[in-house]
């Protein structure tokens, strides 16, 4: 297991993340990435990686969760994005080039890559 | 897939898929005998014989559980292509172990590759699974076990950022110590 120093690390994240919890899993970004055996295959992997770096790097807040396949293989790797209180919108055929100019202009900037966007998921339905 | 570490995490995918809430992943690279071990273990549904036996046709799959797809046919061709073999043991209601040799120094052995990000793909699941990994290579030891983690946590969850920097790091750091001499 990681070394003593390390845990006790990770009692200070307890301590400083049980302040916040509700704020950050309520309000906060989510970041959804597709991670069945096409989005695998696709390069979803080396994806989330570019992501988690960017968000780290830029040190942006945002939670990050992968998911099973949805069906949709051909237009992996799959990136949801989803910010509280606009609609969720899905990147087809992500690459780790992307990553970049997609954290930079729909999470800090507010605009979607209308490019790459697949569709957008509101409470209308799908657009 | 070109490097070992997408087969795993496309094994342990399978285990989300079927429902596990523990997957145990052991890589024993033990350089004496020139073998590389790779093993995961769940305790998701699990299969019937009929169907063990079926998963490693590529022109099958459950489709509708997606519990396997075109994963472990192409693992097992990597392991076959390298003087290994890749058996499954399975028992409905218990779990499956899939196990994966190769022979290390095989020219056409794919490079073990990104193991930290595979295991974080794992970790930042939608559906909370636990991990327990075990990397040995030689003497050298890297273990690792998120239900540990989640019991130092509490009610915050693997996802939370500030935790999943921590996840990260520690797997990376975890893995590099395998490829350099102790110091201490």
């Amino acid at each position: 297991m990681p070394k003593i120093k390390s845990l006790e690390e990770l009692k200070k994240i307890r301590e400083e993340a049980q302040k916040d919890l509700r704020v950050r899993t309520e309000t906060g970004t989510r970041i959804i990435i597709g991670m069945g055996t096409c989005g695998i295959a696709a390069g979803a992997r080396d994806v989330m990686h570019a992501i988690l770096n960017e968000l780290a790097r830029r040190d942006i807040e945002a939670h990050v969760e992968t998911v099973g396949c949805i069906g949709m293989c051909a237009k992996e790797p799959l990136v949801d994005i989803e910010q509280a209180g606009k609609p969720r919108v899905t990147y087809a055929n992500v690459t780790p080039d992307m990553v970049p100019r997609l954290i930079e202009e729909h999470l800090v900037k507010g605009r979607v890559v209308q490019e790459w966007a697949l569709g957008r998921l509101d409470s209308k339905g799908i657009q | 897939m070109r490097e070992l570490s997408l087969h795993v995490l496309d094994v342990m995918e399978n285990a989300i898929e079927a429902g596990a809430t523990r997957i145990e992943v052991r890589i024993d690279e033990d350089l004496g005998a020139d073998r590389l071990t790779i093993e995961v273990a769940d305790n998701g549904r699990g299969m019937s014989k009929e169907m063990t036996q079926r998963v490693l046709d590529p022109f099958f799959t459950t489709r509708k559980t997606r519990h396997v797809g075109l994963g472990l046919p192409l693992f097992a061709a990597a392991a076959r292509r390298c003087d290994g073999d890749l058996t499954i043991e399975s028992e409905p209601g218990k779990g499956t172990r899939v196990r994966a040799t190769f022979r290390h120094s095989h020219i056409d052995r794919a490079p073990l590759g990104d193991m930290p990000s595979a295991l974080m793909a794992v970790l930042l699941s939608g559906r909370p699974v636990d991990l327990a990994y075990v990397h040995r290579v030689g003497e050298a030891e890297f273990a690792f076990d998120s239900a540990e983690v989640r019991r130092e946590l509490g009610e915050v969850p693997l996802t939370h950022p500030a935790v999943r920097q921590w996840l990260w790091q520690t797997l990376r750091e975890g893995e590099e110590s395998l490829r350099t001499k102790p110091s201490d």
